[in-house]
């Protein structure tokens, strides 16, 4: 079914030889000079003075910025203009920028960046969901999702139980750290070179801090050595202090965030707090589920809102919610500003819907799987926000993955082991959990994307569009669409850097979409190509005879000839071949405030069974074995789909196990380099790890029915989270629910361990 | 400072102004050699990572917390310097046939590690790639890609470089300890850098510019390892890979905890004299040496005196060492092996620990006869754990007496509350080793990472 090749990524060669370039590793002019931020060490105060004598004299300074110096507008929000570049008067999270070094070197900027003698008056600072509840500190006032009548169904449920998850933050800890550079121009114009997922947004948030118009400025991005969601708004701070820098000293300028700056200063995966009530019957059958988000968002407004929204939207996962009530709280609080992160929110919602399901398998004294099942949706069934669902395999995709891991024997074999040795040391476990994520922009104007193919006359073709790569091969599947419409090989096909001079007005690289919108505009272009051939074929060879593109040949009837004398041969004919290519995603309608409508164009699926040991002395543990069958349709490139999937797990269950993000009570992220956050390492992936590609057309028309693969494996990740819980509910003193919160570091499963009936958890 | 060795086979001959200049930053800043990246500038995440060699071998090593003087009389090999597009290494085909990178940020360093292990013959995958961070992949490609390639040829320029090395001339400055003690006798301010694995953050963290260095890497009379009658001499300059080898046949169990002590790059270049020097309360190394009842010979000129290496640690940040004082060497006396070391943290490899508790205890007839246990990260240094100590000697050896001596270690510590643990978790973990302890020497329960699915 797939139509396409496992070819390896593009630029895979320049990735192992150290060819492939990233931002700070494209040559600067030898004028080129070098920021760094100087930053709060307050969670909030008033600036009441400052004195950068000692950083303006400092070596190798060029010159020294505060917000008063800037040329246009101080604001890199990519959404409600709250956000200044350098603090304006008052400064709210440490790690907040607040004046601007630009020095000969980037070690001579980092030393000066510390010599700012800045005072801050404090005030009140709101650290956390509790001191912001309290306060009443937050972006927007509730948003609700009604359906049916959750509170009656709630009180003649037969059972009821109600309990509350905390979830952590994330570190996107991209191997690149943020990075940019700005050569300023002929009349004023900046071209910026920035590691961002999103270059037209940058291009705007730079032309607005020069008070250029958007034409003014140019944004190149050929690579990011990983984005996740990290480099889509946390860009232009950078790129926006390199052009305002460079127009200042009119000399190129470049920034790149030492890893504890870059850690200090940007937004993180939301942590969440979800309070939840579920009513169900004997047999698990849920029949009202009531939810209330308590969401972190930090500082800043950023792209908190729609990130709560989704995960919201999430509040059901794979499971059908006949009464349904879910209210979110966005709280605004004096920490980094959390943006989105891969999922984008989702995780979260999904993270508390399988709480629930877990713990009412455990109040019924049932596999977590039997209830699983017994609420999957079946097509027609609506959602909590009113979507009928149209594509659901998921019921399907799980018994055939349940059948090939051997889930059933290895549950019954785990769960007598452990039975038969209660004074083991060691603890297994194992959890089966299902995963339906949304695609589309919620947003719904998003969904747009534009591209720009060349034919050169001799037949090699120019590939631009208005996505980035961020190392999740983009590039390659998008090139694989232009080589399969005009049947050449893949290396006829030159992929281009996203650039906002080719390809305008796009959106982010985002919400798992680059494939879908992208690969569909290129299909565009590369079709009104071959339409302006294959009708200058017909009237040149007088035939009325269907011409194809296959196998680098183009046909019509009895004439043939190679693409390359093709194009060649149009050209002579004054045939156009140039062309851009547009799609906007159809059917999707959704009204935010009211809670109804089609968000989603289509949904994808997926299913993991992750088996795991934990040690009960001290809740270290490990992964044994994962097995994953998940959705993304006709495959575009089953072994870069492959590479999301294997990597999307890693990711979600590092999320929900060793990576725990800690601030002081001063507000003070003390988790601010690999040294203290700990991503998975090699051997924490799974020792056995078998991954599978369902068998599964996308139901909607998509590119070639392939289905989104960014995002929706990272939350098979959570089968880890339930596996550890599986493991400690056999370890502890009583046979209560471990109620693990996330993530499940060792102390937290040791706690889960010493958890006692009363449900204090003093060990 | 005047220095040579070879980069991708050509010699260098550098003047360096300034000793702590990292060779990360002069390969990109100075050389335009962009494909060894910056991931974190301290060592963590492997991005760096280049291969050195010289008369013993090839080792991988972090470029962003090496001072370029450390590279001199070696031979360097850059991503760059190992294979191009149309003549690739194994391990840079294997790579790309098998998908194993994604952004490719990580890719080069994650090639010289395995360039390394490969040129080494070693295929405990994750070990040599435990100091590499991806955040793409999840890893699984890139081990097959290892996999893959254990068996192909090792290229010639290998060979080259060992052979390459000899012509240099002796480096600056000391080059034997007695030279060392003289020249420190009359510079007592500067700073002696052993492998620079902690050095090297004053430098690139704390931005700390320093005066006056010696590097001990071009010491070799300080990096000797002596298996003799009494016991196990221990030069300061060995490395941590030197000594996990050392102690694999005798202390199994303290060769197990320094597999996890960070990384194949960071153990290759940190020596177990800086690790004790530092004073750092979370160091492995002090743990299991004062539980093996190591001595220690601090040198000052001609003087020298042998403390116990638990005296040597005074209180958080003091050390017993005077002024123009270093480590010489660290004795380790002839014993049966009873030692288990127990490293907790967040993440089994290239974690600081949150505790490493190093238990040492002798039973004779049912009954504990002597006993020593001492603890990382419980306290403000390395400390012993000695209420907990004399609750056992003596008793039997039941697991009765050991949950009475686990009540007793609140009086021996009061542990750190911070990012890496609650202090109730370190008490509780703590406890729970010595029962540990005691369940696997009377039984035969696996450890975590022992098991399969």
């Amino acid at each position: 079914m797939n139509h396409m090749k496992p070819t390896p990524h593009d630029a895979a060669p320049l990735h192992v030889t150290g060819a492939a370039r990233y931002i700070d590793d494209i040559p600067m002019p030898k004028n080129a000079l070098s920021l760094a931020f100087g930053l709060s060490d307050v969670a909030h105060g008033k600036i009441t003075a400052m004195d950068l004598d000692a950083v303006r004299s400092a070596d190798g300074v060029v010159a020294v910025i505060t917000a008063d110096d800037l040329p246009a507008s101080n604001d890199v929000s990519p959404s409600v203009h709250d956000e200044p570049m350098l603090a304006n008067g008052t400064v709210h999270y440490i790690g907040q920028p607040i004046f601007l070094v630009i020095a000969d070197t980037h070690l001579n900027a980092r030393k000066a960046a510390r010599m700012g003698k800045v005072e801050i008056q404090p005030l009140p600072a709101i650290l956390t969901i509790d001191q912001a509840i309290a306060a009443d500190s937050k972006f927007e006032d509730p948003i609700r999702f009604l359906k049916g009548e959750p509170d009656s169904a709630m009180k003649s449920a037969p059972h009821q139980i109600s309990g509350s998850i905390e979830i952590g933050g994330q570190e996107h800890f991209y191997l690149e750290g943020q990075a940019a550079s700005a050569l300023p121009q002929e009349n004023g114009d900046m071209l910026v070179h920035s590691s961002t997922q999103h270059p037209t947004e940058v291009q705007h948030k730079v032309a607005e801090s020069l008070g250029l118009p958007f034409n003014a400025v140019r944004v190149e991005t050929r690579r990011m050595g990983g984005g996740f969601g990290g480099k889509e708004s946390q860009a232009n701070a950078l790129a926006c202090a390199c052009a305002v820098a460079a127009r200042i000293t009119n000399r190129p300028c470049k920034m790149r965030y030492d890893r504890d700056d870059d850690m200090m200063i940007t937004g993180k995966r939301h942590d969440f707090r979800i309070n939840y009530q579920v009513g169900f019957d004997d047999d698990g059958t849920l029949q009202s589920v009531m939810m209330e988000h308590f969401v972190r968002c930090g500082w800043a407004q950023d792209l908190s809102l729609p990130v709560a929204d989704r995960a919201m939207l999430h509040s059901d996962n794979a499971y059908h919610l006949p009464h349904a009530k879910i209210i979110s709280h966005r709280l605004k609080t004096n920490t980094q500003s959390a943006t989105a992160y891969r999922g984008f929110g989702g995780p979260q919602g999904v993270v508390a819907i399988e709480r629930v399901i877990d713990e009412v398998a455990h109040y019924l004294g049932r596999d977590p799987l039997e209830i699983r099942r017994a609420n999957f949706y079946e097509n027609g069934q609506t959602t909590p926000y009113h979507m009928t669902i149209e594509d659901s395999v998921i019921a399907p995709l799980v018994d055939q993955l349940a059948k090939a891991s051997d889930y059933a024997n290895r549950r019954l074999a785990i769960e007598s082991e452990n039975r038969a040795n209660p004074d083991a040391i060691l603890k297994r476990g194992i959890a089966l959990t299902p995963v339906k994520f949304g695609i589309s922009f919620t947003l719904t104007h998003l969904n747009q994307a534009g591209a720009l193919v060349h034919i050169y006359a001799d037949g090699s073709v120019h590939l631009n569009h208005g996505g980035t790569e961020m190392g999740q091969g983009l590039f390659t599947k998008v090139a694989q669409v232009a080589a399969h419409e005009f049947g050449l090989p893949l290396d006829m096909i030159k992929i281009t850097a996203s650039d906002t001079a080719k390809v305008p007005n796009t959106s982010a690289t985002a919400a798992s979409s680059g494939s879908d919108l992208n690969g569909m505009a290129v299909r565009d272009a590369c079709h009104t190509l071959k339409g302006r051939i294959a009708a200058f074929f017909a009237i040149h060879f007088e035939t009325d005879a269907a011409v194809e593109f296959v196998d680098g040949m183009v046909r019509a009837g009895s004439h043939e000839m190679t693409f390359a004398d093709a194009a060649s041969l149009a050209y002579q004919n004054r045939i156009s071949l140039s062309a851009t290519g547009f799609y906007a995603t159809p059917k999707i309608k959704w009204d935010r405030m009211a809670g109804r409508g089609r968000p989603f164009f289509y949904f994808a699926y997926g299913a993991a069974v992750t088996e795991v040991v934990v040690d009960t002395l001290t809740g270290e543990n490990r992964i044994l074995r994962t097995d994953i069958l998940h959705d993304v349709g006709a495959s575009l490139n089953p072994a870069i789909d492959i590479g999301q999937i294997e990597g999307g797990y890693v990711q979600g269950a590092g999320w929900l196990t060793t990576e725990e993000l800690v601030w002081d009570d001063k507000g003070n992220l003390r988790t601010h380099a690999p040294s203290t956050y700990k991503i998975p390492a090699c051997s924490d992936r799974p020792r056995v790890f078998n991954v599978e590609l369902f068998d599964n057309e996308n139901a909607e028309d998509t590119i070639y029915r392939s289905k989104a693969v960014g995002e929706p494996p990272f939350m098979l990740g959570i089968s880890a989270f339930h596996a550890l819980s599986h493991a400690v509910g056999y370890a502890g003193a009583s046979d209560i629910y471990p109620n693990l919160n996330a993530p499940a570091t060792p102390e937290e499963l040791l706690r889960a361990v010493y958890r006692n009936a009363d449900g204090t958890d003093a060990f | 400072m005047e220095i040579a060795f070879l980069l991708n086979g050509e010699t260098q001959n550098v003047s360096v102004d300034n000793p702590t200049v990292t060779l990360l930053d002069w390969l990109r800043e100075t050389k335009g050699l962009h494909g060894t990246k910056e991931g974190c500038n301290e060592g963590d995440c492997g991005a760096c990572t280049v291969m050195v060699t010289d008369a013993d071998g090839s080792k991988s090593l972090n470029a962003c917390i090496l001072f370029l003087p450390q590279l001199h009389g070696k031979a360097l090999r850059t991503v760059e310097g190992v294979g191009t597009q149309s003549d690739m290494h194994p391990v840079q085909s294997a790579m790309v046939e098998h998908h194993g990178s994604q952004c490719g940020f990580c890719t080069p360093g994650f090639v010289m590690s395995m360039v390394s292990a490969h040129a080494n013959g070693a295929t405990d995958h994750d070990n040599q790639l435990a100091g590499n961070l991806c955040r793409c992949t999840g890893y699984a490609p890139i081990i097959r890609a290892a996999e893959a390639v254990e068996n192909a040829p090792r290229p010639d320029w290998i060979a080259a470089d060992q052979d390459g090395v000899s012509k240099f001339a002796k480096p600056t400055g000391p080059t034997t300890s007695n030279e060392l003690a003289a020249w420190y006798l009359k510079n007592p301010d500067a700073t002696l850098v052993g492998g620079a694995t902690d050095v090297g953050l004053w430098v690139t963290k704390s931005l700390r510019d320093l005066e006056q260095v010696c590097f001990l890497s071009q010491i070799p009379d300080l990096a000797k390892i002596e298996h003799r009658d009494d016991g196990l001499h221990i030069g300061a300059g060995v490395t941590i890979t030197a000594l996990r080898d050392a102690v694999a046949d005798i202390y199994p169990d303290f060769a197990e905890m320094l597999r996890r002590y960070a990384s194949v790059q960071i153990r290759n270049a940190a020596t177990i004299g800086g690790n004790i020097a530092n004073g750092s309360p979370i160091g492995d190394g002090p743990p299991a040496l004062i539980a093996l009842g190591a001595t220690l010979t601090l040198r000052r000129g001609d003087e020298r005196r042998e403390i116990l290496l638990q005296d040597f640690f005074v209180e958080y940040g003091k050390q017993d060492r005077k002024t123009g004082e270093f480590v010489e060497s660290i004795f380790i006396p002839k014993q049966d092996d009873r030692l288990k070391c127990y490293k907790l943290s967040k993440r089994f490899d290239q974690d600081i620990s949150a505790v490493c508790g190093c238990f040492n205890i002798f039973v004779k007839n049912g009954t504990v006869e002597c006993c020593a246990i001492a603890f990382g990260g419980m306290a403000g240094t390395p400390k012993r754990a000695d209420g907990v100590e004399a609750a056992l000697i003596g008793k039997p050896w039941t697991r009765e007496n050991v949950e009475m001596a686990m009540q007793l270690f609140p009086n021996d510590y009061t542990p750190m509350d911070d990012m890496r643990a609650s202090a109730e978790y370190r008490m509780k973990a703590a406890q729970n080793m010595l029962l540990r302890y005691f369940i696997e020497d009377t039984t035969d329960q696996p450890c975590v990472l022992e098991v399969s699915s």
